[in-house]
């Protein structure tokens, strides 16, 4: 594909609606819906195209390394007998997970490289997974590659953290605000810390990489709680967020007190469904799809009609996204992360003038925490309140007192082994409040300090104990600044405990909001993934 | 006036705590101000004579008339007054008019010698009581009250209760004249009656225990219990077996009682009791007083006072609420009912009164006084204001047309109208019903269902009930509709109209005065429905209200433990599954599909020799462990958790566990699974008995440490257990989910059937347990076949 000249991909923009626009695609869970927008005050927001990935990403990653940023090169900082610890992304990113070989193979096997040259020979790698749920052999397969796995993992040299080990993990100090820093302990003993990250949002990476990613509960909930996240607006604009300068007050700590820290971050492009394949339509723009395209479209929708949930969920989760890399820095985590934004804003941001009364949003199968599993109602409230209302930068897309409206079947379905605390969370805690700070109070502790979930977190797949809080958290700014939240497609039962209404199309969703925010209301559809960020002004 | 006349007298009462009793000892005690009581009473299982006399007849709202007037309005300071005068008025003794010699102490004997009049009034007025209980009470106990008397050397006056159906089934007049002085009199010898019936009681009992009884026995507890194990088959086989005799005594009675003309045995031992007391009176003067069907009050003490649920009201409620269609009986046939404050009315005049002259006009006082033949005063309406079948249909059913009961979902219920079929028809009708519902139960109980489905054979189940009932109603009651004697009041009228008319106010018995229409759809109906507890507004009940008060009971902090099963119960899954886990986890693939066929070929069999023993199987099953690595199971058993255990989990069940043990309830896992299975399970639970298997150089041998607690074992293990720290298991609840568990569920105050197959399911909606439906969380993979996932690809080590 690198040897063929290609043109130069487009940016996104801004479709006002007109008498000529075709329906515009929503994503719905493990299916779609074709939705035809009110004409003259309804716009759509396209992401851009994919950018280039680079020509050779070997050879960028080895750049990288050799020319780190505002550091010495990796080689010079590797010898014999230092303890050094690789850690890396979890099964969180990127989203679908790519083909293989994956980014932190890539990276990893390079860095190992160096390591076996320069006679370094205690390694560990840990997933770096904070409160998320172990990896599966599978998973680390994936993410590492077999040659790292077989090398490492049967050693026990390759591992999931488990930040609810009393044995391993340490507080590194507090921060002037009071944030509890807390690392795994081998992390923190070592003599050099190499983070493997993947951005895919302009949340991820920095010092977020090892101040939240080899933390544990202590470290985690300095900045997972309601209050930051109301001060983050969005979490997404490092400028304006709360959770950002935390987790950077947290990296000062580390600085002063933990190991040191080399910092390896990659930028992938939106090529999330391919150029050519099944799926490509998905991320064109619907008045350039060929007849092709809305060939295999139709029989997409007529296929995925009769199959049953989990048969759908198997098909589309087997999806592995063809992404490319864009940028690859290494070093100094701060100055890193600086050129990492930079090339993340390249590929995501699209300007929009002005806010809208009402946004709706496809919400689509997959989120950071269902890889492998369903998106239960909890996590779709975090997908489109959490992640997608908060891709934006300066201002909300919508307005305050606004509307949302979701699609997404949200049916009343959860993973056993992955998500136990949220069926908990779900027929206990929702039943009896819906507001965050009320949850936050009277439930968070009880959860997080469970004995069975934290065995399930420690043993099993399962997510911490604390972690459906964190997703009803990530929502709470969005809940603050919203007049009303619509679920277009749901189940009635499942979306009622949500605290939120059902509607059955999109038509009554709009009818119903516009008890809200008044008749004629203007409409802005957020056409993601591929994935956009909002830049309003 | 009457209060005079039995003014510093002894009055003894028998039979105090039923309904006609208790309405006697409150008119005595308010409208007879200087009397004394002597309630002789049968001591309870668990409560003295004078603790049963408080409750059941002090307490009971018979006296809130009395207790407002002696409080001025306050209940409360009546009460209190009340139980000072009667600590001065009441003897309470304890007696058994079912033994002879009454049963009574010292202390009881002497007080029964000072005693002026005896009113008897104890029966077992039940219908369907077993011949010889009937024959011991109803026709001995008067004779047993005179021959004590005859003993103590006392000869007060004896007014003994009987029931104008003494007559027998026949048209015509029945007066009120000793049944020996009636041209219909069967001369029977009623000492061959009692011997007869004591002799019947010892046949079926011997019946019982022969060999093919027992066996049915048996088949029908273990179809009733499935495999409970051998102490509760026995416990409830031995239960079948004296009710098998307690049936057969009832239809013997009713036989009996047929055969001589009788409509069934409570008539026929009390006529034979009449006989017998004439016999055997001695010197003692017997006042005999016929009551018909007594039901409630007109006036006294309140209009519709009542107690219990007695003879017509379950028939009027069970037609309100439609279960009831059709009841047999002659349309221009009598109800001789009557109201119960003027059979005890004419019960205190009578004792009032005395006993009669003798032949010769000698009065009682007279130390040559001889008594004469007992006088009879029937109490009864046929006559003198009768009320005909047909108009009690239509007041009742047009009662209910205004006033309808409502059903579970707020909807008022249609009465039919009758239509006076013969008891034949209805009776058939009822017989095919029963059998459409019997097949259907069979068929339903064959199935292997579990869990709301289940629900449906309990469902089936209470409609046999019902069936049941409402056949037993027609059998018992239907020849009461159909009977058409008229039982003549001549010497009740002539009592009423003896009295003066402020006493025919307080104690009047003159039937006349009722007026039907007012009685029936104001008075009586009003009362039964109120006393029946059935819904008469049209709101829709919380169909969930019972669920949660259990639930709430299940969950209250005063609990101490919480057992749990594990199969089923927590997981929908069993010890085969994870055998086949663990077992194909690390089999290369070929052999998988092997071991895949045996086990499915296996299947059937295996089931039916668990649903034989659980223990037998358990033992034979886990043979299949010989020789497994202590190490590799441990570490297959974590992977059994997410693989395995976790998707099949029922969620609810697992919050459940953690509900009981943050309300500080000790949790405790019981199950025949084995160690290295629900190992990982150790975190949720305070502590887990399950079965271990013995270890050999590093590996399993198959056998078992001790026998796996399952069945019976399962409650001694909670037994142990509740005693080792100090638990008591009657604050301890269980769940579990099949017939098997029910010696565990039986060992604890709050049982709890968890997705219950059809047996247990139907037991528990009967003994009134809370019932969850568990399910596992949609969204686990689901894998029609428990096996391992394949070992994942390996590449050989560089």
């Amino acid at each position: 594909m690198a040897d063929t000249p290609k043109s130069a991909p487009r940016p996104g923009f801004v479709l006002e609606v007109d008498r000529t626009t075709p329906p515009i695609l929503f994503h719905h869970g493990e299916g779609f819906r074709m939705e035809k927008l009110p004409v003259g005050r309804s716009r759509v927001v396209y992401p851009a195209e994919p950018l280039h990935g680079l020509e050779d990403p070997e050879g960028a990653i080895a750049d990288a390394l050799a020319n780190p940023i505002d550091d010495d090169p990796l080689r010079s900082q590797l010898r014999p007998g230092m303890k050094l610890t690789i850690a890396f992304d979890d099964v969180s990113l990127p989203l679908p997970p790519m083909r293989r070989p994956d980014v932190r193979q890539r990276i990893i096997e390079q860095v190992l490289d160096l390591a076996a040259e320069a006679g370094v020979d205690d390694v560990h790698l840990i997933a770096a997974l904070a409160l998320h749920r172990r990896m599966t052999e599978a998973e680390l397969r994936h993410a590492v590659g077999d040659r790292v796995y077989e090398a490492f993992a049967p050693d026990g040299l390759l591992y999931n953290l488990d930040a609810e080990d009393p044995d391993n993990m340490v507080i590194l100090g507090h921060t002037d605000h009071g944030d509890t820093v807390q690392m795994n302990k081998r992390a923190a003993e070592s003599d050099l810390l190499i983070y493997v990250n993947i951005n895919i949002v302009s949340m991820d990476g920095g010092w977020k990489s090892t101040a939240t990613g080899l933390s544990g509960y202590q470290g985690v909930k300095s900045h997972h709680n309601v209050h930051t996240m109301r001060h983050s607006k969005s979490f997404m604009d490092q400028e304006k967020s709360e959770l950002h300068k935390s987790n950077w007050r947290q990296g000062d700590i580390i600085k002063a007190h933990g190991p040191k820290v080399f910092q390896i971050e990659t930028t992938i492009n939106t090529n999330t469904f391919g150029d050519t394949g099944p799926l490509s339509m998905l991320q064109k723009r619907e008045w350039e799809w060929s007849m092709r395209d809305r060939a295999t479209f139709a029989g997409m929708q007529a296929g995925l009609k009769r199959m049953t949930g989990p048969q759908k969920r198997k098909v589309f989760q087997s999806w592995r996204a063809p992404y490319e890399i864009t940028s690859v820095q290494a070093g100094e985590v701060e100055a890193v992360h600086r050129k990492t934004t930079e090339n993340v804003y390249k590929q995501h941001l699209v300007p929009v003038q002005g806010q809208t009364d009402v946004l709706t949003m496809g919400l689509p199968y997959l989120g950071p925490y269902n890889v492998d599993s369903i998106m239960n109602p909890i996590l779709v409230t975090c997908q489109g309140l959490g992640y997608f209302f908060n891709l934006y930068r300066g201002k909300p897309l919508v307005r305050e007192g606004g509307v949302v409206i979701m699609s997404h079947p949200t049916p009343w379905e959860f993973n056993p082994v992955h998500h136990p605390s949220y069926i908990d969370f779900f027929e206990q805690v929702l039943a009896d409040t819906t507001d965050p700070v009320e949850i936050e109070r009277k439930y968070e502790k009880q959860f997080a300090e469970d004995e069975w979930y934290r065995h399930l977190y420690r043993t099993s797949h399962a997510y911490h104990g604390v972690h459906p809080f964190y997703m009803w958290y990530w929502a709470s700014h969005a809940m603050q600044h919203l007049g009303d939240i619509i679920i277009v497609g749901g189940d009635p039962r499942a979306v009622r405990r949500l605290g939120f209404k059902p509607a059955t199309t999109l038509q009554d969703a709009l009818e119903m909001a516009s008890d809200t925010v008044g008749p004629q209301p203007t409409i802005t559809h957020l056409h993601n993934p591929p994935v956009l960020m909002a830049d309003v002004s | 006036m009457i209060a005079e006349q039995l003014a510093g007298k002894r009055v003894a009462v028998t039979g105090s705590t039923g309904f006609l009793g208790t309405a006697l000892v409150e008119r005595l005690f308010r409208s007879v101000p200087d009397c004394e009581l002597v309630l002789l009473i049968r001591p309870g299982k668990r409560s003295t004579v004078e603790q049963r006399a408080k409750r059941e007849i002090f307490r009971n709202n018979v006296f809130d008339r009395l207790r407002d007037e002696l409080g001025d309005g306050d209940q409360k300071v009546g009460g209190a007054i009340l139980l000072e005068q009667m600590a001065d008025r009441v003897h309470v003794i304890a007696g058994d008019v079912g033994t002879d010699g009454l049963g009574l102490d010292e202390a009881g004997r002497e007080l029964m010698k000072t005693v002026d009049v005896i009113i008897h009034s104890a029966a077992t007025v039940s219908f369907d009581a077993p011949l010889d209980s009937a024959v011991e009470v109803n026709l001995l106990g008067p004779t047993r009250i005179a021959e004590t008397l005859h003993d103590l050397g006392a000869t007060p006056h004896l007014v003994a209760v009987s029931t104008c159906y003494v007559a027998g089934n026949r048209r015509g007049p029945a007066n009120e004249e000793l049944l020996s002085d009636s041209p219909f009199h069967i001369d029977v010898d009623w000492q061959a009656e009692v011997r007869a019936a004591r002799r019947t009681r010892a046949d079926f009992d011997a019946e019982s225990r022969s060999a093919a009884r027992l066996e049915e026995f048996r088949a029908r507890a273990r179809n009733e219990l499935g495999a409970a194990g051998t102490p509760l088959l026995a416990a409830k086989t031995e239960q079948l077996r004296t009710r098998w005799v307690s049936e057969q005594m009832v239809e013997a009675g009713r036989a009996r009682a047929a055969s001589l003309g009788w409509p069934d045995s409570y008539a026929y031992t009390k006529a034979l009791g009449e006989r017998a007391l004439d016999e055997r009176r001695g010197n003692v003067p017997v006042s005999i007083v016929r009551p018909a069907i007594i039901e409630s009050a007109w006036s006294e003490p309140v209009p519709g006072w009542i107690k219990g649920f007695r003879m017509a009201e379950p028939i009027l409620i069970s037609y309100g609420q439609g279960l009831l269609k059709e009841f047999p009986g002659v349309p221009e046939g009598v109800v001789d009912v009557i109201p119960v404050d003027l059979v005890v009315g004419a019960i205190v005049a009578v004792a009032a009164r005395g006993p009669l002259a003798d032949h010769e006009g000698r009065t009682a006082d007279d130390p040559d006084y001889v008594p004469p033949k007992p006088d009879i005063t029937q109490v009864a309406s046929g006559t003198r204001n009768p009320l005909q079948y047909r108009t009690l249909v239509d007041l009742v059913s047009g009662w209910f047309a205004e006033h309808p009961l409502y059903d579970q979902k707020g909807q008022p219920i249609a009465v039919r109208p009758f239509t006076f079929p013969g008891r034949g028809a209805v009776e058939r009708q009822l017989d095919r019903y029963a059998r459409q519902l019997g097949t259907a139960d069979k068929v339903l109980k064959s199935l292997p269902l579990r869990g709301k489905q289940a629900m449906i054979t309990a469902e089936v189940e209470e409609q046999k009930d019902n069936v049941e009932r409402a056949r037993g109603y027609v059998k018992i009651y239907g020849a009461y509709a159909e009977c058409e004697a008229l039982y003549g009041v001549d010497n009740l009228v002539a009592l009423h109209a003896s009295m003066p008319v402020a006493d025919q106010h307080t104690f009047g018995c003159d039937p006349s005065i009722v007026d039907w229409n007012h009685y029936v759809t104001g008075i009586h109906l009003p009362s039964v429905v109120e006393h029946a507890r059935v819904k008469t507004v049209g709101e829709r009940s919380d169909p969930d209200a019972r669920t949660k008060r259990l639930k709430k009971r299940v969950l209250s902090p005063d609990r101490q433990v919480a057992a749990f099963d594990l199969e089923n119960t927590i997981i929908a899954s069993n010890v085969v599954f994870s055998y086949a886990y663990l077992a194909t986890r690390r089999m290369p693939p070929a052999e998988r599909m092997r071991f895949m066929a045996k086990t499915v070929a296996e299947g059937p069999s295996l089931l039916a020799l668990d649903q034989r023993d659980r223990t037998d199987f358990l033992r034979h099953f886990y043979r299949r462990y010989e020789g497994a690595p202590v190490e590799l199971m441990d570490e297959l058993g974590q992977q059994l958790l997410s693989d395995h255990i976790l998707t099949k989990a029922f969620p609810a069940a697992i919050r459940r566990v953690r509900q009981h043990r943050q309300l500080g309830h000790r949790t405790v896992l019981i199950t025949g699974a084995l160690d290295i299975v629900v190992k990982p399970l150790a975190p949720l639970f305070d502590d887990i008995i399950s079965a271990e298997m013995t270890v050999k150089d590093g590996a399993y041998t198959g056998e078992l440490k001790a026998v796996p607690p399952t069945g019976e074992i399962r409650a001694q293990a909670l037994r142990d257990y509740a005693a080792e720290h100090d638990l008591d298991l009657e604050e301890a609840v269980a769940y579990a989910d099949s017939s098997s568990d029910l010696p565990l569920l039986d060992a604890v105050g709050f049982p709890v059937a968890v997705n219950p197959e059809t047996r247990l399911a139907t037991l528990a909606i009967k003994r009134g347990w809370l019932i969850e439906y568990w399910s596992k969380a949609d969204g686990g993979a689901d894998k029609a076949l428990p096996f391992g996932p394949p070992p994942s690809p390996r590449r050989s080590r560089r």
